[in-house]
């Protein structure tokens, strides 16, 4: 917590306009995040914990034999890393809200944007952890191999669509009422474009589908990456406003 | 309390006026010739959807208003439209359900359109439960817009991203799809009954939502009697 406070000071001495401070401070935030992380391991843990046990259940659910394996892989996948990913942002903010911290973030005299990128990479970092180490274990477990660059691209362009969304929408969810509850309820109906790409690129890498075929799926993951970051980028002051 | 305008009152009872007549030309206009009576609903199917789309544009409008102006206002006239696109979208829907029993020969089939028209609902749903976890009129404005325009943008991309596949929904204005499945072309009897229909829920969806701004307004004055009385 001290070291927090005086890093987010030390931050914030020089003019908080330029561009370079900006940069500082969202790295501020990551690093404090990824630190916080590093000392406790509950969030990345209960992720992980949590990927492998939905994958098991998959296991059940669609009794996963060789022939089928190959048309659900892309869809047991993205549902694995939705739910997980919700599991993430809600506690990544909710630590915040818990104990004042969010507060005093607001405090900080920087762009309260350089916050809200700041807690997208984090989260970004703590999804594509999990999801480094589901991959090889999913190959293991189900003898599928998912290591090819196209679909770890789409995994990456589709994680940060979730993760930005996610995380404007988790900071207002953890200011409601209803906060264990509401992310999923609003994350997902929104998320749904990002979910549809990236199921349609990944099961087209790992058909081996024609490369023209590929593609529209990722424009798709790349046009709803930067739209939504630019409106949550706009948005993002009326959401922690107090 | 204050007494209904005259303009409102008048509207009510012409909205129950063209109710009536635009069943009763729907019902009269010729009948298709393949699909038979049950293309009937077709007339008010296209009506609610199309004041539905309407009013959540329209919705998504009013977020950025009410982002830039912070006026409450705003927020008022925003939550009527999407509550009653919310009921006509869902009209649109089960009349859609209705038709497409005898015509696809089921009642649902995840089509580009049926499943925007779904996921829309929910993303409405979904604002309302945002909302009620609220108590402070400012933010639940604030995130209510926040949300509404995350969804007005959420919504058509889905629609697209979902016709990277195959539709069967017919499009009966403009363009042709080869692989559609339902489409017909109208007589005159019928377009007037169309248009008209159109020309109806238009005028219905001005009377709700007026009737449903003016609700807004009260409901925003006995909240403000009660914060009195309690001060």
């Amino acid at each position: 917590m001290v070291n927090k406070a005086t890093e987010i000071k030390s931050m914030t001495i020089e003019r908080p306009l330029s561009k370079g401070s900006f940069l500082k401070a969202v790295a501020a935030v990551v690093w404090k995040d990824l630190r916080a992380e590093f000392r406790s391991r509950e969030l990345f843990s209960a992720m992980l914990v949590f990927s492998l046990l939905i994958i098991l259940i998959f296991n059940f659910a669609l009794e996963l034999d060789v022939r089928t394996r190959q048309s659900v892989t892309a869809g047991v996948l993205w549902s694995t890393f939705a739910f997980a990913g919700t599991l993430g942002l809600n506690r990544s903010m909710a630590i915040e809200k818990d104990r004042g911290c969010l507060d005093g973030l607001l405090l900080a005299p920087v762009d309260r944007s350089a916050i809200y990128f700041g807690k997208v990479i984090s989260n970004l970092a703590f999804m594509l952890i999990v999801e480094i180490i589901v991959l090889p274990v999913y190959s293991i477990l189900y003898n599928v191999n998912l290591f090819q660059p196209g679909l770890l691209l789409v995994i990456l362009l589709g994680s940060i669509g979730y993760a930005g969304v996610g995380t404007l929408l988790s900071a207002m969810s953890v200011q409601t009422r209803t906060r264990d509850i509401l992310l999923p309820i609003l994350l997902f109906p929104v998320v749904i474009p990002v979910l549809l790409a990236a199921v349609k690129a990944s099961s087209g890498f790992l058909t081996g589908a024609e490369m023209s075929e590929i593609l529209l799926p990722i424009n798709l993951l790349i046009a709803y990456d930067i739209i939504f970051i630019a409106v949550a980028f706009m948005v993002f002051d009326s959401v922690v406003e107090e | 309390m204050q007494p209904k305008p005259l303009t409102l009152r008048i509207l009510d009872i012409v909205s129950i006026l063209v109710l009536g007549i635009a069943t009763y030309m729907a019902l009269n206009a010729p009948t298709e010739r393949v699909m038979g009576e049950v293309q009937k609903v077709f007339y008010f199917h296209i009506g609610t959807a199309w004041t539905a789309l309407i009013g959540f544009i329209l919705a998504g409008v009013l977020s950025v208003v009410y982002l830039i102006t912070k006026d409450l206002k705003w927020d008022r006239l925003q939550v009527a439209s999407i509550e009653v696109s919310l009921v006509f979208f869902l009209i649109t829907i089960l009349l859609g359900s209705i038709w497409a029993r005898p015509a696809w020969n089921t009642w649902w089939t995840w089509d580009p359109r049926l499943t925007t028209a779904a996921v829309t609902e929910l993303i409405y749903v979904a604002y309302f439960m945002l909302r009620q976890g609220i108590d402070d009129p400012d933010r639940r404005a604030r995130f209510g817009a926040v949300y509404a325009l995350v969804g007005a943008l959420s919504a058509p991309i889905t629609f697209f991203a979902i016709r990277l596949f195959r539709t069967i929904h017919p499009v009966v204005i403009g363009g042709t799809n080869p692989e559609a499945d339902g489409g017909f072309s109208m007589t005159a009897d019928m377009r007037i009954a169309f248009f008209f229909a159109l020309f109806a829920f238009s005028i219905i969806f001005i009377d709700l939502f007026w009737n449903r701004i003016r609700l807004g307004d009260l409901q925003d004055r006995v909240e403000q009697l009660k914060l009195k009385v309690t001060m």
